[in-house]
């Protein structure tokens, strides 16, 4: 068994778990589930399960663009702002259409914590860019009209 | 070239092409009862015989990695790479989405080829429906009998579990992708040891790309002479090219191995938009080269594109028009890198920083003669020296950009 990143608890045994370890990635993503972010108290538990520090856990969770460790807004919105979309009318152009109607700028929240919009990376759909996220949901050959159906289904909610 | 009929992307445009009945009323499943009638050996005799390359990026020979796996360890695991993250490509999550069994079955052969009896499914956690359709295809598998303890009678186990990632494109290079199925950092191991040698947790792991094992089951049903009958010399079967940019059909085009890079871009992409003409291509994701118009006739294979300066990648064709502003984008293609880099080494970390500082003030008409020179120094220095082949990508269109669009960069540059 490889001696790298195995901890040490005061009594000076290795402890971890190399299976539980693991599930460190999927536990993360039902600890954030509820909250839409990871709170002290979710990675104090994740950490307790997994037989980890809490600082174990932080330093893993960091590593990932989607674990967050500050609150978020109940939507967020994820524009590509790669080459293939910027290529084809996207990128900033969406960014700053989606921001204005918001009335926010990128790592913004709206000031009543529904839409959170942030920018990402090549999101794998440049044959049919532009593209962006809300939530789980992918949308692509973003167009005006089709970003404002989106908004408006999206403000329609309670 | 003859007219090839769709071997990958046969079944996705099928109405429910992602449901188990479908692909086995199309003859899904058969190439699996194949295998398992025939000695593992032979198998990866025949992979081998095929020619066939990795379709990951790196292009690595398939059988002869298959060949690399210890026979006699008892512990061997196969990872299934579904990661796609470098820009421009698309083609892994259109097979995932639309015909997971397609690399389910592919992935059976495999494990049984190398005697594995654990599988493990690393997904971009982006890619929310591919989760789903992955996560379903493996139980309807398993309610048929494909996978589990002695798949179809033959005596063969094996389990297959699904693994989100969660944002990080490092993570699909394989060690990084080993690390993160540990449930760590995605920080890239040293190589040697290899995973084939040495990969989760210290046991030998094969780690391969979803379009390379969708491959499998044709070749097995068709045999190693179909498969090296397309192609060229060192470029056998056929490809998907995501095409994406300035064409007027942008989308997936499952071509054989050689196809021209104008036929692909005018015949199957419909051409440059509005009319206008090629500048230049990426033509195999970000992390490749840039080559001008006049590369246009090369045909898409791993030694020819070689040759023209450039490399396959993963088959992602980003193509820009005459209105393309270059220098915009070497910094678009160098802050998805740096955005992107693990950090773990000095030349990837600082040096990237550094470059986009450089690209931003050119971008941004505040740069001199001096950004030109400090950008070129740096990606110089940075090329062939980083701990994994990340950085090296990073420097790829930077300085391809600068070799053949360097008149642009200095019309960047204040003027006085
Ligand atoms: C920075 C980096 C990112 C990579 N990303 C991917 C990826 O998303 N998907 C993939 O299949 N291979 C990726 N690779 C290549 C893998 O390391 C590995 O070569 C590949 O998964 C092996 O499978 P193959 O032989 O079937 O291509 C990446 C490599 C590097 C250096
Ligand atoms: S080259 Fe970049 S991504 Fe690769 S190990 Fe170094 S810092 Fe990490
Ligand atoms: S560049 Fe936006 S999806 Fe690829």
């Amino acid at each position: 068994m490889e001696s790298r990143n195995v901890s040490k608890k005061p009594e000076g045994r290795a402890i971890i778990d190399p299976a539980k370890r693991s599930m460190l990635l999927a536990a993360l993503y039902v600890a954030q589930e509820h909250n839409g972010y990871l709170t002290r108290d979710a990675v104090h538990q994740v950490a307790k399960r997994l037989g980890l520090t809490d600082s174990e856990v932080y330093s893993t969770a960091s590593f990932y663009t989607l674990f967050r460790t500050e609150p978020v807004g109940r939507h967020v919105i994820q524009v590509c702002e790669g080459l293939s979309c910027y290529l084809n009318e996207g990128a900033e152009r969406v960014v700053d259409y989606v921001g204005a109607k918001l009335g926010i700028k990128p790592g913004e929240t709206t000031g009543d914590g529904r839409f959170t919009l942030e920018t990402v990376q090549c999101l794998a759909s440049c044959g049919t860019a532009p593209a962006m996220r809300v939530n789980d949901q992918l949308y692509e050959n973003l167009s005006p009209a089709s970003i404002d159906d989106i908004l408006e289904r999206l403000m329609g909610e309670v | 070239m003859a007219e090839q009929q769709p071997v990958l992307l046969a079944n996705v445009h099928r109405p429910d092409s992602e449901k188990i009945t479908t692909y086995v009323r199309h003859g899904g499943y058969t190439a699996l009862r194949k295998a398992l009638k025939t000695d593992p050996e032979e198998i990866i005799a025949e992979v081998k015989a095929s020619g066939l390359k990795g379709r990951g990026g790196a292009g690595f020979p398939t059988g002869t990695k298959w060949d690399f796996m210890p026979k006699d360890a008892p512990v061997k695991y196969l990872a299934v790479n579904t990661d796609e993250g470098e820009p421009g490509t698309f083609k892994d999550r259109l097979i995932v989405e639309r015909d997971p069994h397609s690399i389910l079955e592919g992935v059976i052969i495999s494990a049984y080829a190398i005697g594995a009896h654990r599988a493990f499914v690393y997904i971009r956690g982006e890619f929310f429906l591919g989760v789903k359709r992955w996560i379903k295809a493996i139980s309807d598998a398993y309610q048929h009998g494909f996978l589990g303890r002695d798949i179809l009678g033959s005596g063969f186990d094996l389990d297959v579990s699904v693994h989100r990632g969660a944002g990080a494109y490092i993570c699909g290079e394989e060690t990084a992708m080993i690390e993160s199925l540990e449930g760590k950092r995605g920080v890239p191991r040293a190589k040697p040891p290899y995973p084939a040698q040495s990969g989760m947790w210290s046991k030998p792991t094969l780690v391969q790309n979803v379009e390379t094992l969708a491959n499998i089951p044709h070749i097995i049903l068709k045999g190693a002479r179909w498969h090296s009958g397309i192609g060229t010399k060192e470029s056998k079967g056929v490809k998907i090219f995501c095409v994406s940019g300035h064409v007027n059909r942008p989308g997936n085009f499952e071509l054989p191995l050689g196809t021209r890079l104008k036929d692909i871009i005018f015949e199957h992409a419909g051409g440059v938009r509005m009319g206008r003409s090629v500048k230049a291509i990426i033509p195999g994701g970000a992390s490749t080269p840039i080559i001008g118009a006049d590369r246009i006739s090369t045909p898409m294979a791993f030694e020819t594109l070689k040759a023209a300066g450039t490399a396959l990648g993963t088959g992602a064709v980003i193509v820009m028009d005459e209105t393309t502003d270059m220098v915009e984008v070497v910094r678009r293609t160098t802050r998805f890198f740096v955005h992107e880099s693990c950090g773990n080494c000095l030349p990837c970390r600082v040096g990237g920083k550094r470059m986009l500082e450089h690209l931003e003030r050119l971008a941004a008409g505040t740069g001199t003669a001096r950004d030109i020179e400090d950008l070129e120094y740096l990606a110089q220095g940075i090329y062939g020296q980083t701990f994994c082949p990340m950085g090296t990508g990073m420097v790829e269109p930077i300085l391809s950009g600068l070799r053949l669009f360097r008149d642009e960069f200095e019309g960047k540059v204040k003027s006085n």
